[in-house]
């Protein structure tokens, strides 16, 4: 097979598609700060959630700093290392990685990976964002209310939520319940865009399986969360009313503080139920954008076509389908019917399945590729080490028998931070790696990058790693000191010593990160269009940054997937996807998957 | 949680079987032309913003499904006493279904570009929606004033949860309704409010039937649920 220009009577005749009406922004105000762009909605997604993220990750650091070395920080006392646990764990899921990963890269890459010149709702999306914004300034109102923020854990379990004796009972809760019950109401809002952007807007030739897999991963993550945010929802405003008006909808009768409360027969496992139908699904809105994006930045610096394209499809809808029906083996320990263990032990398990897939399929496309060790490569691969090792600890949680005795132990902690934070975390910044020429028509900086990376893998497994053992040894999480506890030797006290010097420089180091945005956006080398050479239409923009409507005059037709690299005979190792086919290749039916 | 878990198998499986009507048998590495008999290649032939009225309708399902569940799992608690239904609602559903019908008579005549059908058939519509939202604050305060305000007793809470939900969700149309019969009122063609009123009376045709669903739920409600057996202690805890 012998590639061959294509002759100019192959193309296919442009778009056919509704023109969409594009709002035309006069001033500064309307172009940076009340714009309908996605590409500045997604934008400005992006810079908030990253700075309510550097506030989760200080609180972090101070969390840290009070294990190591107890009795040193006078200014952390009990209370507040619940408050910190509980802003740090609630920001670090919602509102910096949901956030991002829909609200930012959502907004500015499915119009630019689909070929539409925006969303199909742009004033909807908007709303969104500015929704968002006070859903954080509300959060973050919390610290300074009288009380402080809630100390209940991000789990916010009642009744201890709003019983006096846990901090922030009175305002601290209600402003995050309300906050999240507006933070619902924006991501809605998106959420409507997201979908139907996707559903509605590709342009010609764009079928939903010549869709790159960083969508398929954002428009399920997005269905999904379109119908596991109402249980957290619903949940918001029965705790509300449950502290606000004294209703009974979660809380028992019970004496607190040697007074019989007016409440009466509420049921505290409804709200489990509730929450963690939300909650597990959470776990996949961040997971799967993760995982549609470490795909592609697989694919392209491998420079090698996905393995298994439709499996990884179909992965992705099973794994969202599963994700409903998993729930309570977050609530073993909660006194529900072991049956019910019995079944959802099951389903858990189950769902390991699809997803093991795709780690098999991100290892083959590695696989005598042509590997790259660019910056975002390095981060791809960091995530794939990290999430395995996470996925395993979660197989052992998944069983009823092992769970009981490891759950509310460091081990859980140590589990979920591998699967859930520092997995997404890496993609997070292999994505920011690999798009930030495109966002801002410059480099990062390449040495930055890779010190970046090694200190924060490296780190994240010298805080992780030790973290399980301290699990095993019956170390308690949510404990503000263990001491004096006959079953937790020294040494312990000394790995946590370890723990949190690893925690601060990992800590530490995200500044550079931050001076190389700020530095490369400057200083950084031009990226030109098309910096890693890949196939996807957001790299086939007649400019970069891409102007407002995205492709000029006339939208891209797209004739193939996004994964032609590397195909034999052809004159690049990569073909974009808008580049018309040649008669004598007559497509490349003969290359197998 | 039966209830959500059946309305969410039936909303995941049309998005899968959607979706894998799109992605069987396709080889998306084959090169084609666009226009050829490729699957998927256009969007739905709706417009779009009646695609993003579906996607709402389902957020907004999985949400009532939820609170029904929750509904369900609380009414197994030993304090339920159950709401004696006021009587009130039977006039307010009549109010709904009224509304309902006109928006469907609006719709009828769009269709056939008969202005005065619209405007006579929004108006109609907007008086029985605020008959029916007035009809519930009315309710609202009876049950006040009789000492069952929220917190009185888990029924009453949920009774007062649920309909306020719902109304916000009617309000949120009125919003749009509102707008539409401005334009008409302003002297709008047919053709430019045709699809205004379309969206206008699916979005009332669905929060009428998830009023009937709630309405059904309240009159359904056994008078007094049995309080806690061994059977049910998911629901109630291993204490009592
Ligand atoms: C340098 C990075 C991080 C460090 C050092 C860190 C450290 C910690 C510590 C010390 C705790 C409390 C343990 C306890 O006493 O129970 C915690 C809890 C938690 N973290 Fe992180 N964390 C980091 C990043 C993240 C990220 C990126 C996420 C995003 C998913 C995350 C999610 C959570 C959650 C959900 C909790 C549980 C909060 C609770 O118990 O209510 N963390 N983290
Ligand atoms: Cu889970």
């Amino acid at each position: 097979m012998s590639y061959v220009a294509h002759d100019e009577t192959d193309f296919a005749r442009p778009a056919e598609i509704e023109e969409m009406e594009l709002y035309h922004p006069k001033t500064f105000i309307g172009k940076y700060i009340w714009s309908q762009d996605a590409k500045v909605i997604g934008v400005q997604y992006s810079i908030t959630a990253i700075a309510v993220g550097l506030v989760a990750l200080v609180l972090s650091g101070l969390m840290r700093l009070q294990l190591g070395f107890p009795h040193t920080f006078s200014f952390i006392n009990p209370s507040n290392y619940l408050q910190f646990v509980t802003m740090h764990g609630m920001i670090m899921v919602v509102y910096l990685l949901t956030a991002l990963f829909l609200g930012g890269f959502g907004n500015y890459l499915i119009p630019l990976m689909i070929g539409a010149r925006d969303m199909v709702f742009p004033y909807v999306n908007m709303i969104s964002y500015w929704i968002y914004l006070f859903a954080v300034l509300l959060l973050m109102a919390s610290f300074f209310v009288p009380g402080g923020s809630t100390g209940a854990g991000w789990t916010m379990y009642p009744p201890q939520a709003i019983l006096d004796g846990t901090p922030g009972a009175q305002w601290g809760i209600i402003l995050m319940l309300v906050s999240l019950a507006f933070f619902i109401i924006g991501f809605t809002m998106g959420g409507l865009n997201y979908v139907v952007t996707v559903l509605q807007a590709r342009t010609r030739g764009m079928t939903m399986m010549r869709l790159p897999l960083t969508i398929w991963g954002i428009f399920m993550a997005t269905v999904l969360a379109l119908l596991a945010f109402p249980a957290l929802f619903v949940s918001c405003i029965m705790m509300t009313l449950d502290q606000a008006l004294g209703t009974s909808f979660f809380l028992p009768a019970l004496v607190s503080k040697g007074q019989l409360l007016d409440h009466n027969g509420g049921s505290p496992v409804l709200f489990q139920h509730l929450f963690w139908f939300f909650g597990h699904p959470e776990v996949y809105i961040v997971a799967l954008p993760a995982f549609g994006i470490v795909s592609d930045l697989i694919s392209v610096h491998a420079r090698k076509n996905i393995f298994g394209y439709r499996m990884m499809v179909w992965a992705i809808l099973i794994i969202g389908g599963l994700s409903f029906v998993v729930w309570a083996h977050h609530m073993y320990v909660s006194g529900m019917n072991p049956y019910f263990g019995f079944f959802f032990a099951t389903t858990t398990l189950i769902i390991a399945v699809p997803t093991a897939l795709k780690v098999y399929n991100w290892v083959l496309t590695l696989w005598r590729g042509d590997i790259h060790f660019t910056v975002p490569m390095l981060f791809a691969i960091g995530f794939i080490f990290t999430f395995v090792n996470g996925g395993l600890t979660g197989l052992f949680l998944g069983n009823v028998p092992i769970d009981i005795p490891l759950s509310k132990t460091m081990f859980v902690v140590a589990h979920f931070h591998m699967v859930m934070a520092v997995s997404p975390v890496l993609v997070v910044f292999g994505a920011i790696y690999h798009w930030y020429p495109k966002v801002t028509g410059r480099m990062l900086n390449d040495s930055m990058g890779k010190f970046h990376f090694w200190v924060t893998f490296i780190g994240s497994y010298a805080i992780y790693y030790p973290m399980h053992y301290l699990g095993f040894l019956g170390v308690p999480r949510r404990y503000y000191a263990v001491e004096n506890i006959d079953f937790i030797p020294q040494s312990a006290h000394s790995l946590n010593v370890a723990i949190t010097v690893a925690a601060l420089i990992v800590g530490a180091v995200q500044v550079v990160f931050l001076y190389n945005l700020v530095w490369s956006y400057f200083k950084g080398k031009p990226s030109g269009d098309n910096p890693w050479q890949a196939t996807t239409m957001e790299w086939q923009t007649a400019h970069t940054p891409p102007t407002h409507g995205n492709f000029g005059k006339e939208l891209p037709v797209v004739y193939r997937w996004a994964y032609d690299y590397s195909v034999p005979g052809a004159q690049t190792d990569f073909i974009p996807q808008n580049q018309p086919p040649s008669k004598s290749t007559g497509g490349n039916e003969a290359k197998s998957q | 949680m039966t209830t959500v878990l059946l309305v969410l198998v039936t909303i995941m499986a049309t998005v899968v079987w959607w979706l894998f009507r799109q992605t069987i048998n396709v080889k998306p590495w084959v090169e084609r032309r666009p226009g050829s008999e490729l699957q998927g290649d256009v969007a739905f032939s709706l417009p779009s913003v009646k695609v993003g009225l579906w996607v709402f309708l389902a957020v907004a399902t999985s949400l009532f499904a939820l609170l029904i569940s929750a509904y369900y799992m609380r009414m197994a608690g030993a304090d339920w006493t159950t709401l004696a239904v006021p009587q009130g609602l039977w006039l307010n559903t009549g109010a709904l279904i009224l509304s309902s019908v006109a928006m469907q008579w609006t719709r009828v005549s769009a269709r056939r570009g008969q202005i005065n059908g619209v405007r006579s058939g929004l108006i109609a519509a907007g008086v029985f929606t605020f008959c029916f939202l007035a009809g519930q604050l009315w309710v609202w305060q009876q049950l006040s004033a009789s000492g069952y305000f929220a917190a009185a007793n888990p029924a009453n809470a949920f009774f007062y949860l649920l309909t306020a939900l719902h109304g916000l969700h009617i309000l949120g149309g009125l919003w749009v309704w509102v707008r539409t019969t401005a334009k008409v009122a302003r002297g709008a063609e047919v053709g430019a409010v045709r699809l205004s009123v379309e969206l206008c009376t699916t979005y009332w045709h669905y929060l009428l039937l998830v009023w009937l669903v709630l309405f059904t739920l309240l009159l359904t409600t056994p008078p007094r649920q049995n309080s806690c057996s061994p059977d049910n202690f998911a629901v109630c805890g291993p204490t009592r």
